[in-house]
């Protein structure tokens, strides 16, 4: 954490009690930065929130666009599409965020164990390819290797003698695929994180705990866990952020489908924007996932940026 | 990170009985391996099959040995107009990058050494940009371009790509910017300089590293995005990202063409990540961990 690195913070502007008091002067250096910043970010949304109290089809451009109050949060609350999707998000999260971690400590414990410096550095960049895959590819490369008929992922099944499974055409098999490509992307990021966590283990304790236990798990249940616990908090917040903003990957791989199978929450709305052309009712769906990131980055400040 | 560790190696194993040391170092390499071709082989495949000739890339079983050929990048490059949808996404990305960073190195130097009100508010404010969901701001953001003209340019991708670039810019710099000495800036202060100059002349330059760091990332972030310029691109400005995506209708997909369009999209970005490999962590987790 960043807490020890603001060196003479405090109590320092005693040699220049105006200099960094100065409105003005901060004014000036923050003011290009934040007005940019209102024009994309909070006016665009802004203007999102008052399109969700109107009646907005893009495919009729000639019609009016009255404002109709809260009918198209009504429609929302009582689309089953919208929960569904929801929802969808919610088990895709539940289900690749434990793995991603528990993996990510595997392969962090592993580059975290002394000897073999050679091969460690090797599989730490290598960790860097999946991270700088645009998801958009991510998506393309999960679509060829999960084909029916000539992916890798029914060669390597067909080879310890199962068979052909149709991963992309049915229901449960496509989220399965589309979560194995976000736990191949993301995992190296877990591991990461949980790795820079390991390294703040002071390494007297850890030698004198080698000393005490042969046993792996005790090493890490009470000597290093107390030093990941800020790791996880970052992995669970930022990737359930990112899992909520979650487009590209599907997009590619899927569309959503079959049916709506893998239609998380992002892509749905982008679906009724932009192919049912219902601007009304995806701005509302827009500002109830605005709202629930709010809420979720509430929490990530509370526990996550407790300094400053 | 991984110095600290190596340097004590010696030592431990030193210490450590022979016998059952081997065994232990079979099974780390082992796992080590284990986590090589994981990382690797999606990556290696679509290599692999875009120097593929489309026979070789849909024969099943898959073909693992082949004579790899260019053919796929030459088609796609220049019959395919991927050229010039890296060029758009070149043109975007460094555009919106160098805005970034021109708006975002002041902000981050007056978050890092200035003290005013609500400042905490505007820092928490910043956070919430990277938790924004695109599609919040795609849907408002494309009936305004469309009203001012500016759906498939350049610039309604660069202007936008600043909601997550400029928080990327202003986090690592407002860290950079608070690891350099305040005494500079004030002794600079008592010779007379302005505060413009000592930020431009003094602060920067110290902080460049930070500024580099933060330019690669927010150049990454942009080079991949595809929803935004999915939505408010057409021909003109479209992207590769869009391009690589554009080849999947139809019943048989050229395959090859598009995992050499996905090799030159991810290609140059692995090189940048690989340069910022160190900083990797601190730039996707915006500073949460070091």
């Amino acid at each position: 954490m960043s807490s020890g690195t603001q060196p003479g913070t405090p109590a320092k502007p005693a040699v220049f009690p105006t200099m960094w008091n100065n409105k003005r002067a901060a004014f000036a250096f923050l003011a290009p930065a934040v007005a940019a910043l209102a024009l994309i970010g909070i006016f665009p949304t802004v203007f999102a929130l008052v399109n969700s109290f109107r009646r907005y089809n893009l495919a009729k451009p000639r019609d009016p666009t009255p404002f109709v109050g809260l009918d198209n949060y009504l429609t929302v609350l009582y689309d089953p599409s919208f929960w569904g999707a929801l929802g969808r998000t919610f088990m895709f999260l539940v289900t690749v965020v434990p793995i991603q971690i528990a993996l990510g400590l595997i392969i962090a414990l592993l580059l975290h164990k002394p000897g073999l410096s050679g091969f460690k550095l090797l599989a730490r960049l290598s960790l860097v390819i999946p991270l700088a895959t645009a998801p958009a590819v991510a998506g393309l490369i999960g679509r060829l290797i999960f084909n029916r008929d000539f992916g890798v992922a029914n060669a390597v099944l067909a080879f310890v003698g199962a068979g052909p499974v149709e991963w992309l055409g049915d229901t449960t098999n496509a989220f399965i695929a589309v979560a194995l490509m976000d736990i191949w992307q993301w995992t190296p990021f877990c591991a990461l994180v949980l790795l820079a966590g390991l390294t703040m283990v002071p390494t007297e304790i850890e030698e004198a705990a080698r000393l005490e236990t042969k046993s792996r798990w005790q090493i890490v249940r009470y000597v290093q866990m107390p030093f990941l616990l800020p790791s996880v908090t970052v992995i669970l917040i930022l990737r359930t952020a990112d899992i909520l903003k979650m487009f590209d990957t599907v997009f590619t791989m899927t569309r959503g489908g079959p049916g709506a199978a893998t239609e998380l929450v992002s892509v749905y709305i982008q679906r009724v924007g932009f192919r049912v052309f219902d601007q009304g009712v995806a701005s509302a769906q827009a500002i109830m996932l605005l709202i629930l990131t709010i809420v979720l980055a509430r929490l990530y400040v509370k526990y996550v940026y407790r300094e400053v | 990170m991984a110095v600290a560790s190596a340097e004590n190696t010696a030592v431990r194993q030193a210490s450590a009985p022979a016998k059952p040391k081997r065994l232990v170092n079979a099974w780390h390499l082992v796992g080590l391996l284990a986590i090589f071709l994981f990382a690797v082989f999606p990556f290696y495949w679509m290599v692999a099959t875009s120097l593929k000739t489309q026979a070789e890339a849909l024969a099943s079983p898959p073909i693992w040995v082949f004579t790899p050929n260019l053919d796929n990048y030459y088609s796609v490059l220049f019959n395919r107009d991927v050229l010039s949808s890296l060029i758009n996404s070149v043109i975007i990305a460094v555009s919106t990058t160098v805005l970034a960073v021109g708006l975002g190195t002041p902000a981050a130097y007056a978050l890092a050494r200035f003290e005013f009100k609500s400042k905490e508010e505007l820092w928490f404010w910043f956070i919430t940009n990277r938790m924004l969901s695109p599609i919040v701001v795609a849907l408002p953001i494309f009936i305004m371009a469309r009203t001012l003209n500016l759906i498939d340019t350049h610039l309604v991708l660069v202007l936008v790509y600043l909601t997550f670039n400029l928080p990327i810019v202003v986090w690592i710099c407002t860290d950079q910017f608070r690891g350099v000495p305040r005494d500079l800036d004030e002794a600079a202060r008592l010779a007379g300089a302005s505060r413009f100059t000592i930020f431009w002349r003094i602060a920067l330059p110290l902080a460049m590293p930070g500024v580099a760091v933060s330019a690669i990332f927010s150049f990454i972030f942009s080079w991949n995005e595809l929803l935004y310029a999915l939505v408010l691109t057409r021909n003109t400005a479209r992207t590769a990202p869009v391009a690589a995506t554009s080849f999947m209708s139809g019943y048989d997909l050229p395959w090859g063409e598009i995992m050499a369009t996905g090799t030159l999209i991810v290609l140059p970005v692995i090189v940048f990540a690989l340069i910022v490999s160190k900083h990797l962590v601190q730039g996707l987790t915006m500073g949460a961990v070091k």
